[in-house]
Parts: C-alpha cells; sequence; structure tokens
C-alpha cells in the first residue's frame, strides 16, 4: 500500500513537473488590425501584420535582431546564413541559403524556393504570381533587376543600381512553401488557410475577422528561438475600449496600443505597460515647392524651437518620447547634429524676426492634419498643441483636416497636386527602420511623386549624394557614418517639424512573462511563457 | 393572395436595380481609395496607378458598374479586395452571426416591449403608464453604443460574470446554442434590443390606449367580459401593427448594428460593413450594401403576408 502511494504520489509529481516544463500556455493577444493578416507570407496591415503574421509563421533571408531591449535593433542572417556582394560588380550578390532548413508541410527550403517566392512577387507571367502578395511585397524591394538559383544552396540577387540597402529591403520578405502551394491545388485563397513557411510558429487555425492559433514549430532550425509557449492566439480587435475590456475581463492576456488615458488605470489594476523606443517619428512634412514659408532654414529652425516637448509627454500620460532629431535619441545612426532640437522660444521669436516676421505680421500658413490613424498617435490632440507653441512664436497655423486614407493618397500624390490644398505641411507620423524608409524615401530629389513619396519635393545635390553615398557604401561601418551625415544634415537643415518618437506601448496581464521589448516595430514571441 | 405576392416580388426588382445603382455610386462617391487596404503606406502614387489598373479600377464608372452588375445576377458579388476572399462567403458568415444575435435581440425586445407596451397602455395615465414609458423613452434615447459600453464595465471587467467581447470561446465558427456561447451573446443582445423594445412599447401603448377607447370594447364589458377577455380581444387586434413594427425592427437589426457590434467584436454584418467602409474595400460594400437592402425588402414582403394572414380585415387584391 505504501509503495503504491509512493508511486502515485511520484507519477502525480512527475506528471506535474513535466506539465510545467513542457506547458507553458497560451497567450492571447488582442491586435489593433481589423482582421486577421494575410497569412501567405507578405502580411498585409503594415508592420502589425509583418509583427504577428510575417516574422511569426515565416523567415525572410536577413532577420532583425529582437533579442535586445537596450538598443536599435540591427540585421542578422535569416535564411541566408551569409551574403556577399561581388567586388568587380556591386550589383551582383551572392547569398547563401541555410542549410537543412524544413518548412512546416516537411519540404526543403532551396535556393530554387527562394528564386520561386521573388516570382510570386515580381514576375507577373509566373503561375505562383499573387496580385495580393505582390501589391505587399513590390514596393519593399525595389532595387531588385533579378534573381537566379545559382545551386541548391546559392542564390544570386542582381539589382538594379549598385544598392548597399538590399539586405534591409530583404528584411520584409517572407518565404512560403512551393511544396504546399502545389499541394493545395496551386491556389493561394487555399494556401492562406493552411499556410507553410518556416517560422518558429505554425499556424493550425484560422477564422477571418476572429482568430488565428499559432502552435510551436519544434524543429524550428534556430533553436534558440523555439517558442516556450503552448499556443499563441491572435485576435483582431480595432476599437481600443473594446481591446481594454477584453484584457481587463481576462479575455485576452495583452493588448496593443492602450488609450494613454487607460494607462494610469490599468497600471493601478496591476497590469503591466511595457514600451520601449522605437523607429517611428511623428513629425510635420514641410512642403519645399515655391513659395513654401519652410524654404527658409530660419522658419523652419524657429518652429522646431517652439514645440514644447516636455509639455507634449505630460498630455499623453508619458507616452512618448521628445524628439531630438529625425531619429530617437540614441540610434545608432543619430550622429551628432549641431542644431539642438529643443525648446527655446526666445531663439525661436528671434529667428522669426530675422526672416522678416512680426508679432503684428506673423506668418500664417496652412498644415494638413488627420483625426485619427495608424502610427498618428493622438493627432487632433497633439497638433493643437503644437499650433498654440508655434503661435507663441509668431506661426500661425490653419488646420486642414482630412480623414486618414485621404492624407495617405494626398501624401502620396505631393505638395504641389491640387488635393494638397495650397498647404505648406503635413502631419504624418513615419516607419524608420532601415535607411530607405528612413531617410531616402523622404528627401530624394527623383523619389518627388508619382514616382516616390517624397511629398514636399525636396532637392538637394549634397543630400541625393549622401543617398548615393548610403547605397554604394558596402562596408557596414562605413556606411554606419555616411547614415550619421544624413541624419545630420536632416537636423541641422531642420528639414522636418520633429517633434515626438511613439514608444508602442501595450499592456499585458501579470502572467506573461519573459518578454523582451526589441527597439523595433517587430518583436519576437519564443521567449515567453505564461505564468500559472 | 397569389396575384398580391406575385405582384409585390416584381415589384422588388426595379427597388433592387435602384439599391445596386444607388449603393455602386455611393460607395464611389465617398472619399478615399479602395487599394488603401491592400497597399502598404509608403507605395508609391506610380505604384497605386499599376495597381488600380491591375484591379480594374482605372475603368469609367459605367463600365464598372456593368460588369459589377452583370457578375451579380450570375450569383458572384466578387472578392473582397482587403482579404481576397469571396464577397458571398464573407457576408454568408456575417449574416449568420448577425441573425443570431438580431433574432434574440428581437425576441427580446418584442417581450419586454409588448408588455411594457401593455401594461403601459391598459393602466394609461397611471404610476404604472409612467414608469413603463419611462423605460420605453429610455431605451429609445439611450446611445446604445453607450449602453453597450457601461454594460461591459459592470459585467465583464467589475463582476467579471460574463465575456466582453466575441462571438464564443473559439470565434463564430463553431457556434453553438451552449452556455459557452450564449454567455458571449447576452450582452451584445440586451444591448441591441434596447431600441426595439422601446418602439415597440411606445406603439403597443398607443395600440392598447386606442383600442380601448373604442365602442367594441365596452360593448365588451357591457355584455359582461372580464379584463382577462377584454385583454384577449385587445391582444388580438394591435397583434398585426404590432408585428409589422417588429418586423421593420427585425430588418433593421440584421442590417447589423455597427456600434454595437465593434463594440463587442461581434463578427456580424455591422462589424464587416464597419471594416469595409473603413478600409473602403468597394466590393465588400456594394455587396453588402446590396444584400442587407434586399434582406430587408423580403422582411417587408414577409410582414405584409404575415399581417394579412393574422388580420382578415387586411385584404389585399
Amino acid at each position: 500500500m505504501k509503495v503504491t502511494s509512493l508511486a502515485f504520489a511520484a507519477a502525480l509529481a512527475g506528471s506535474l513537473f513535466s506539465q510545467s516544463a513542457l506547458a507553458q500556455g497560451t497567450l492571447r493577444i488582442a491586435m489593433t488590425a481589423s482582421d486577421v493578416p494575410l497569412t501567405t507570407g507578405q502580411p498585409d496591415q503594415g508592420g502589425e501584420g509583418q509583427r504577428f503574421m510575417g516574422l511569426t509563421v515565416y523567415d525572410a533571408l536577413v532577420h532583425w535582431d529582437l533579442t535586445r531591449s537596450d538598443r536599435p535593433s540591427t540585421l542578422i542572417p535569416g535564411l541566408s546564413e551569409g551574403w556577399s556582394v561581388d567586388a568587380s560588380d556591386k550589383t551582383k550578390w551572392t547569398f547563401r541559403i541555410r542549410p537543412g532548413v524544413k518548412f512546416h508541410d516537411g519540404s526543403e527550403l532551396t535556393a530554387e524556393a527562394v528564386a520561386w517566392n521573388f516570382d510570386k512577387l515580381l514576375k507577373q507571367d509566373a503561375p505562383q504570381f499573387d496580385q495580393r502578395q505582390a501589391a505587399q511585397g513590390r514596393s519593399r524591394i525595389p532595387a531588385i533587376a533579378s534573381y537566379r538559383a545559382v545551386d541548391k544552396l546559392t542564390l544570386e540577387i542582381v539589382t538594379r543600381t549598385p544598392d548597399a540597402t538590399l539586405p534591409y529591403q530583404l528584411a520584409w520578405i517572407g518565404i512560403s512553401s512551393p511544396a504546399q502551394w502545389e499541394k493545395v491545388g496551386r491556389n493561394w485563397q487555399e494556401f492562406a488557410k493552411t499556410p507553410s513557411g518556416t517560422g518558429p510558429w505554425r499556424l493550425v487555425g484560422l477564422t477571418p475577422r476572429e482568430r488565428a492559433e499559432m502552435v510551436p514549430n519544434k524543429d524550428y532550425w534556430d533553436k534558440t528561438r523555439v517558442p516556450k509557449l503552448d499556443r499563441l492566439v491572435l485576435i483582431p480587435m480595432p476599437e481600443t475600449n473594446t481591446r481594454i475590456a477584453a484584457l481587463r475581463s481576462g479575455q485576452v492576456d495583452w493588448i496593443e496600443a492602450p488609450a494613454p488615458d487607460a494607462v494610469p488605470s490599468l497600471r493601478t489594476a496591476g497590469y503591466q505597460i511595457v514600451s520601449n523606443a522605437y523607429p517611428h517619428n511623428w513629425t510635420w512634412h514641410f512642403s519645399r515647392v515655391d513659395g513654401s514659408p519652410w524654404n527658409d532654414i530660419r522658419v523652419r529652425r524657429a518652429a522646431n524651437l517652439a514645440v514644447d516637448r516636455e509639455g507634449l509627454k505630460e498630455l499623453l500620460g508619458g507616452l512618448m518620447i521628445p524628439a531630438e532629431g529625425f531619429m530617437p535619441p540614441g540610434h545608432q545612426w543619430f550622429g551628432k547634429p549641431s542644431f539642438k532640437v529643443t525648446r527655446d522660444l526666445a531663439h525661436a521669436r528671434q529667428l522669426m524676426a530675422e526672416a522678416g516676421y512680426t508679432p503684428a505680421k506673423p506668418l500664417q500658413t496652412k498644415i494638413l492634419i488627420s483625426p485619427s490613424g495608424s502610427g498618428q498617435m493622438q493627432p487632433l490632440a497633439m497638433n493643437e498643441f503644437v499650433q498654440q507653441n508655434l503661435a507663441e512664436a509668431g506661426i500661425k497655423i490653419d488646420f486642414e483636416v482630412v480623414e486618414w486614407n485621404t492624407l495617405i493618397n494626398i501624401w502620396r500624390a505631393g505638395a504641389r497636386h491640387e488635393t494638397s490644398r495650397g498647404a505648406t505641411g503635413m502631419n504624418y507620423s513615419y516607419f524608420i527602420q532601415d535607411p530607405f524608409t528612413g531617410f531616402i524615401r523622404h528627401l530624394q530629389c527623383d523619389l518627388q511623386p508619382p514616382a516616390g513619396t517624397n511629398w514636399g519635393h525636396y532637392c538637394d545635390p549634397e543630400m541625393d549624394k549622401l543617398f548615393n553615398a548610403i547605397r554604394n557604401t558596402f562596408d557596414p561601418v562605413e556606411q554606419q557614418k555616411v547614415l550619421e551625415a544624413v541624419h545630420e544634415k536632416y537636423v541641422n537643415d531642420a528639414l522636418f517639424l520633429m517633434v515626438t518618437h511613439d514608444v508602442n506601448a501595450r499592456a499585458m496581464s501579470g502572467k506573461v512573462r519573459g518578454f523582451v521589448q526589441a527597439q523595433n516595430w517587430f518583436q519576437d514571441f519564443s521567449t515567453i511563457t505564461m505564468a500559472p | 393572395m397569389l396575384k398580391y405576392l406575385a405582384a409585390r416580388i416584381l415589384y422588388t426588382l426595379p427597388v433592387a436595380f435602384g439599391v445596386s445603382v444607388v449603393c455602386f455610386m455611393l460607395v464611389h462617391i465617398a472619399p478615399g481609395d479602395p487599394l488603401t487596404s491592400i497597399l502598404p503606406p509608403d507605395a508609391s502614387a506610380q505604384l497605386q496607378q499599376e495597381m488600380r489598373a491591375l484591379y480594374g479600377f482605372d475603368r469609367p464608372l459605367p463600365v464598372q458598374y456593368g460588369i459589377w452588375l452583370l457578375k451579380v445576377l450570375q450569383g458572384d458579388f466578387g472578392t473582397s479586395i482587403a482579404t481576397g476572399r469571396p464577397v458571398a462567403t464573407e457576408l454568408g458568415r456575417a449574416l449568420g452571426n448577425t441573425f443570431i444575435l438580431a433574432v434574440v435581440a428581437t425576441l427580446i425586445g418584442f417581450l419586454l416591449g409588448s408588455l411594457f407596451g401593455f401594461v403601459a397602455g391598459y393602466f394609461r395615465d397611471s404610476w404604472i403608464d409612467k414608469v413603463a414609458s419611462f423605460i420605453s423613452i429610455i431605451g429609445v434615447s439611450v446611445p446604445h453604443y453607450w449602453l453597450g459600453m457601461v454594460l461591459v464595465i459592470i459585467f465583464s471587467v467589475q463582476l467579471n460574470w460574463l465575456p466582453a467581447t466575441g462571438a464564443g470561446p473559439g470565434g463564430s465558427g463553431d457556434w453553438a446554442w451552449d452556455w459557452a456561447h450564449i454567455r458571449h451573446l447576452i450582452l451584445p443582445a440586451i444591448t441591441m434590443s434596447v431600441i426595439p423594445m422601446g418602439i415597440v412599447a411606445r406603439t403597443v401603448r398607443a395600440l392598447v390606449a386606442d383600442i380601448l377607447s373604442q365602442e367594441f370594447v365596452s360593448g365588451l364589458r357591457a355584455k359582461g367580459l372580464m379584463d382577462v377577455g377584454v385583454f384577449r380581444h385587445v391582444v388580438k387586434n394591435a397583434a398585426p401593427t404590432a408585428l409589422a413594427v417588429m418586423g421593420l425592427q427585425l430588418g433593421y437589426l440584421l442590417g447589423g448594428s455597427i456600434l454595437i457590434e465593434t463594440v463587442f467584436s461581434w463578427p456580424g454584418t455591422g462589424f464587416l460593413l464597419g471594416q469595409a467602409i473603413f478600409q473602403r474595400d468597394l466590393p465588400l460594400l456594394q455587396g453588402a450594401i446590396l444584400v442587407l437592402a434586399m434582406v430587408f425588402v423580403v422582411l417587408n414582403l414577409l410582414v405584409d403576408i404575415v399581417q394579412s394572414l393574422i388580420d382578415p380585415r387586411v385584404q389585399r387584391t
């Protein structure tokens, strides 16, 4: 009897131990998206889509290092274990495909499979060409001219012109399984229901607009990133108050983007508020077309010196990082700009006086703003705050409020386009994670609309020279110096109204453990466990 | 009766055509770009134009309308731009979810509304009438999304009795009439029932008061009929109009409530429409509006038929 009891106790303890060692629980996340992001490899829903459906189910050739929270992320090898550019022909790149990687369906990753994925986005007559994925992916890889599998594990990519930013571009492209696509009848709609990538998570359940369920890919090639959780559930929940109610009623464990005014009560109720710097900025993009008052550097600097960023931080309950430049403070490309972005009203007034504006004759101009929008934070309150600040320096702002999607289209069309309604600036928040999205696209001469998104039609040969240097500097250390020089010019010339950076806040229950919030738009969920 | 039915069905054709033209034009007149939802925000105007051509949005509006109508007549509502899924599939799923919510909300609204209406009408000008009328006015006047949020705060956040969002523990895909699912239905259904409850209550109160003042009621009483007997006659007389009102309310509710379904993340037609509007998902928006309008037309027809069956005086020829 005693032996039986002991055996039973031992078995129970063993079972409990094995449960605690293996079962790390289910994490339920409420996203701000209104639908489960596209599951075929190239997710929609912007940065959030890539965060939850891109880098979970799929891998790219190049990854972001998301293991650290104390410094901005850098690029690391992903499905390519290394790459090099031809010394004699800087347009020719060789990527060594990581051997032994398997898709979730068991098929093998090869260079041929990667080339097949580029065809899926770029080659309209390829059987696997997918319009929806192409819409998402094409604009991410503008440098690519051609590609081919040299052998089973070697991929060659040729760029249109020498372009050292190619690895950043490739970090956007998820690699889907050609074998799975064949298996489901060469149909992306079917593939979306049972997708197959090489990522650390496998999608096992999908109810459109309601939820996606993932389980760990225990055979993941990077053993440090094999997920510890049993299950990850993603729930689209676009309404802020609904997300908060879901968290507080225990229906989810984690919500993205809690409203700033809800944060104190969530903290009081014992929820964790996790935030960190990341490459986002909230700016006014100045028009540089003829007649714009922002063509005068004194006016641009005066505006930057007039903004009370600490006051704004108070308005947002602390959920922002006051801008000191275009990149967040401490960013590796920040450099040492000589112009200090800070509040100095006296200096601002002096600059305005030098530019010919007086309190009796203030500068009056129009700025386009939106009442809401992805990444726009609290645009109405924030813009009104900045409007008051600028008025103190003699800059009288009139707002033209347009709906967010309309603003995006105006931004694409450019400041000269009639849709800009004579505005000389636009409140726009930017994803600034790589050299192209961070710097080049905003100000390169030949990226003025409609060719690109240089909304303000800025064109400075000196800046273009720096952009060319970024693209032609293949040594990472040297490239870093060029990027610093670009940022210094951004700040010294006060090319934008640099106001603030968001902190990517998320609220989660006290049970969520082990999350490291990287200074990045994307995050790694592999390290997370759930306390019992 | 058959002739009437045939005529009514024929009348729906021009209505459907009119609705299709109006909804097609309205969604195209609205500002915004249908490709917003599928293009990354940093896509250039040039790429936008290329994608516009790929999706056929560069064609003249009448051509686009003609192509769309031709497909709709063949039962093909097209494909959602935002999700890439067939509009019919999206709508079918959402309609099923809204149907569950709307029917339950209508039942609650009709039962409570009728109760308050009858009581108020029967005891007109008494304190019972005042209380019942007050409740019905509150039902019509209170913004339902606000009420929804208050119910969530009380019953989900504070008391933790009922879930705040969703259509079941695993989503709506595996809906069942068990407690695990019904508890998800309670708060949105109550919130949704408040307006029909108020409207039905006010209608029934007026009807009952009117019927009670008619001579035949005095006649019934003079013949010695007790209150219960009189009540039965009043109910029978009030039923056709009350049913018509309820039918219209069911029609409204089947259209889904964008606000209520968003507050509760209930994946119905209102939630779908809201998302389609924000994403400028034109095929989904056009399909959804057309189908919902037709649901409304068919419901009206059904209500007319039921009304004429219940009340022989409503003779249609």
